[in-house]
């Protein structure tokens, strides 16, 4: 069996251990996402790392109390039904819950618009299981939620992300897209939104652009999935219609989930779609669970006829409005002139933007020797572009840790800048002559004037000028 | 039957890949009838090898404290027998810088390289020497940090403009970073095992990495599911590929090595010529790892594998 060194070893036809399993493993594996930095996202869940990389909201502040009374409420009158399987559409008592909560965002919707999922993450999944055959393009956000991506991933989606600003996706800039995949002979199965307080961007799509979002859907018969976890944590300003408000449900299909506004360890979401969508995703449903949990289905039904779900929620509310500002504060205190990020008028996340010549999962190395995290801004692109930026959390983590992970993410943050000039020497310009104060930047053409202009470039993507709608029409 | 201690997990980057390799080992260990202690290396390392007494300790832990000769060091002092490599091998292995002169001075092929550390940018201007090392190495050319084991920090700088940037990142990972030049070519990996008696080193059959073609992303393409395949035996004629292993088997001997590494290296699509980039004293062992690839293609299953390794740490000499 052995040899000497330098020997030539018996060779044979291999049946490699790896390939014995490879062999059996679905093409689309292969597509799946699997970095390095998956690698060290691990390492951010170590208990000494202040992580501002989660997603997480702050369960700390529900009432044990409550949710004794709620437990119990299931005990005494429904212990057999919360045991038993469920109609896959989800539970009425579930589905009433929906439509409050819907109702609260300004949208009406009949039970039999609803399939109760397992968490917001299983719409998505439904619908590429649905909508997407290996090489349909989706259309996303860029930067679009890190967790979106390896579903489209999954089902072999090619994923084209187009570019925000301060008011959310560029509608121009979709079109634009739209026009040339139309001349190639293709159309995108659905448009993937997070229109309100985008994850991980922390932007809010105008009202304008809402409105033509959905005209552009209506007159290309595009479907679009807004997803919508954090409409109901809303800071500062006031709300603005949903997609599926403006559209009435016809193309759009709306994704919640309770998991921000009540709690993600139920796993309780749902969909709203249309009626023939509904069917297909409930047939695709029931071949990955039956039905979601009946437990947890009762346990926001019986969280409801509590009362006071409201309540909750603006002390939520109140809660991650502080951390944003003691955030905010941090940042401007600690990150250096040539960083910009994001005011997000609500939900969880803040997006930094450093210097082009940094790179954020280098810089996650050096941040882990200082143990605080955050997560790459390459993992909200499908594409290799983000690697400037990052996603910064604020609703998982006590004030305290927040000034402090920010400390410490600033102190890396100007140690790169630093060593940048040092390596740069004299032969290259200063390339990090970036503003600080927020400025108008100019409106593109065939666009409303941005709204809140300071964040026009914080999402620093290449600026398109000219053509758009204008030139399209004029074709 | 021994008792024996699986150093697994610790600090690094690496850490989620010495889990699966350490996990991969006490599975296998297990089926030979050795009693494991799995130990995550931490603050407890001591009291956790005291209280397991091991009779060996199976070092699957990569990267910072398990190449670096640290853990190794600790091994030594409390007299445990150990695998794999001896603290200065794990020395000169785990410093590219350092194993790179070695190799210059012992007349083995590496690439030409320039290293430097941090003080030299902020304290001695080394920035203007810049443009002599390009010039010498010329473009594209590899930017990598002197102590991370894996594609982290590595990068490649297509003009001088992408340099400072190159070197920013790699700075992310250790004080110490190198300047490379790119060889253009394939890149083969060569894992080397000593007999179980610890008499002779053996090299495994030669393992190419094939990037997709289309590929442009030179390490990215490593690390990530179906970017790369892997071949093994590589596709090269006979004297090539014993030209490979005894180039490996050289500089596995020169850097002190014992028990297992892996050495990589390029081949020169213009000159045919093998450099080595470096060697890993504690290679992988997950399922999709390089050195259990090479073994399985020499005949070698894994627990055999595993039982080699295990057998040479008792008759290191």
């Amino acid at each position: 069996m052995s040899t000497p060194a330098g020997g030539r070893p018996p060779q044979r036809p291999a049946s490699h251990e790896l390939e014995r399993y490879a062999g059996l493993f679905a093409g689309r594996t292969r597509v799946m996402k699997s970095s390095v930095m998956r690698d060290l996202m691990a390492i951010t869940e170590r208990p000494d790392v202040i992580s501002l990389a989660g997603g997480l909201p702050d369960m700390s502040t529900f009432p044990p109390e409550l949710f004794r009374r709620v437990m119990d409420g299931i005990a005494d009158g429904a212990t057999a039904r919360a045991l038993q399987y469920g109609p896959t559409e989800g539970l009425v008592g579930a589905k009433d819950c929906v439509i409050d909560v819907m109702a609260a965002e300004g949208m009406s919707v009949a039970r039999d618009d609803i399939l109760i999922t397992t968490g917001g993450q299983q719409v998505i999944d439904l619908v590429c299981k649905t909508l997407i055959d290996p090489g349909d393009v989706i259309i996303a956000e860029a930067p679009t939620y890190p967790g979106a991506v390896p579903t489209f991933c999954s089902y072999q989606a090619e994923v084209i992300q187009i570019e925000m600003d301060g008011e959310g996706m560029r509608i121009d800039e979709l079109e634009r897209t739209l026009d040339g995949l139309a001349s190639a002979g293709r159309r995108p199965k659905f448009i993937y939104t997070i229109p309100t307080f985008q994850n991980p961007a922390g932007v809010t799509m105008s009202l304008a652009r809402r409105r033509r979002l959905v005209e552009v859907a209506r007159e290309q018969e595009l479907l679009v999935l807004e997803d919508n976890p954090y409409g109901l944590l809303r800071y500062e300003g006031e709300a603005l219609p949903t997609l599926r408000a403006i559209d009435g449900g016809d193309l759009v299909i709306y994704l919640g989930t309770f998991s921000k506004i009540l709690s993600p360890g139920i796993r309780v979401g749902w969909a709203a779609a249309p009626r023939p969508v509904l069917a297909k995703l409930n047939l695709g449903k029931q071949a990955v669970d039956l039905c979601s949990s009946s437990m947890t289905q009762h346990f926001v039904a019986g969280y409801f006829r509590t009362g006071g779900w409201l309540e909750q929620i603006a002390g939520l509310r109140e809660l991650y409005r502080r951390r944003r500002d003691v955030m905010l504060d941090a940042l401007s205190e600690h990150f250096p002139a040539e960083a910009e990020w994001t005011h997000p008028a609500g939900g969880l996340f803040i997006w930094a933007t450093l210097p082009s010549y940094i790179d954020t999962t280098d810089l996650l190395a050096l941040a882990l020797d200082e143990k605080v995290a955050f997560v790459p801004g390459e993992a909200a692109f499908v594409d290799g572009r983000g690697r400037a930026s990052m996603r910064l959390n604020f609703s998982g983590v006590t004030e305290e840790e927040i000034r402090e992970g920010i400390r410490r993410i600033g102190k890396t943050v100007c140690a790169q800048v630093a060593l940048f000039g040092a390596v740069s020497g004299s032969r290259h310009a200063p390339v990090s002559a970036v503003r600080r104060d927020p400025r108008p930047a100019p409106a593109p053409p065939g666009e409303p004037p941005a709204l809140d202009p300071g964040l026009a470039d914080v999402l620093e993507l290449p600026r398109r000028t000219g053509g758009g709608r204008e030139a399209r029409r004029r074709q | 039957m021994s008792r024996v201690a699986v150093l697994k997990g610790g600090r690094s980057l690496e850490r989620q890949v010495s889990l699966k390799s350490g996990a991969r080992v006490e599975d296998a260990l297990e089926r030979l009838g050795h009693a494991t202690t799995p130990i995550d290396v931490g603050h407890d390392l001591i009291e956790q090898l005291q209280a397991a007494d091991p009779e060996v300790a199976f070092v699957a832990l990569h990267g910072r404290d398990g190449e670096d000769g640290t853990v190794q060091e600790l091994l030594e002092i409390l007299d445990i027998p150990y695998t794999a490599s001896g603290v200065s091998a794990c020395i000169r292995c785990a410093d590219k810088v350092l194993a790179k002169h070695v190799m210059l001075d012992g007349g083995l092929p590496t690439p030409e390289f320039y290293a430097f550390n941090e003080t030299a940018f902020k304290e001695l201007g080394a920035a203007a020497a810049l443009d002599v090392i390009e010039g010498r190495l010329g473009f594209p050319l590899v930017v990598k940090p002197a102590a991370q084991g894996s594609a982290l920090g590595v990068k490649l700088a297509g003009s001088p403009e992408e340099v400072p940037a190159a070197l920013v990142a790699a700075f992310s990972y250790d004080r110490k970073v190198l300047l490379e030049r790119y060889v253009d070519g394939r890149e083969f990996a060569v894992s080397i095992l000593h007999s179980a008696d610890g008499k002779w080193a053996q090299a495994l059959p030669v393992l190419e990495a094939v990037k997709r073609p289309d590929d442009h992303d030179f390490f990215a393409a490593r690390y990530e599911i179906g970017r790369t395949t892997f071949t093994c035996p590589a596709e090269l004629p006979f004297a090539v590929a014993d030209e490979a292993q005894d180039l490996a088997v050289a500089v596995y001997k020169l850097m002190g090595c014992y028990g297992l590494a892996r050495v990589d290296m390029m081949q020169d699509a213009a000159t045919g010529e093998f450099a080595v980039l470096e060697v890993n004293v504690i290679p992988g062992l997950t399922e999709t790892s390089l050195l259990p690839q090479a073994a399985d293609a020499a005949g070698i299953s894994f627990d055999e594998l595993i039982a080699r390794i295990l057998q040479s740490a008792a008759a290191r000499p």
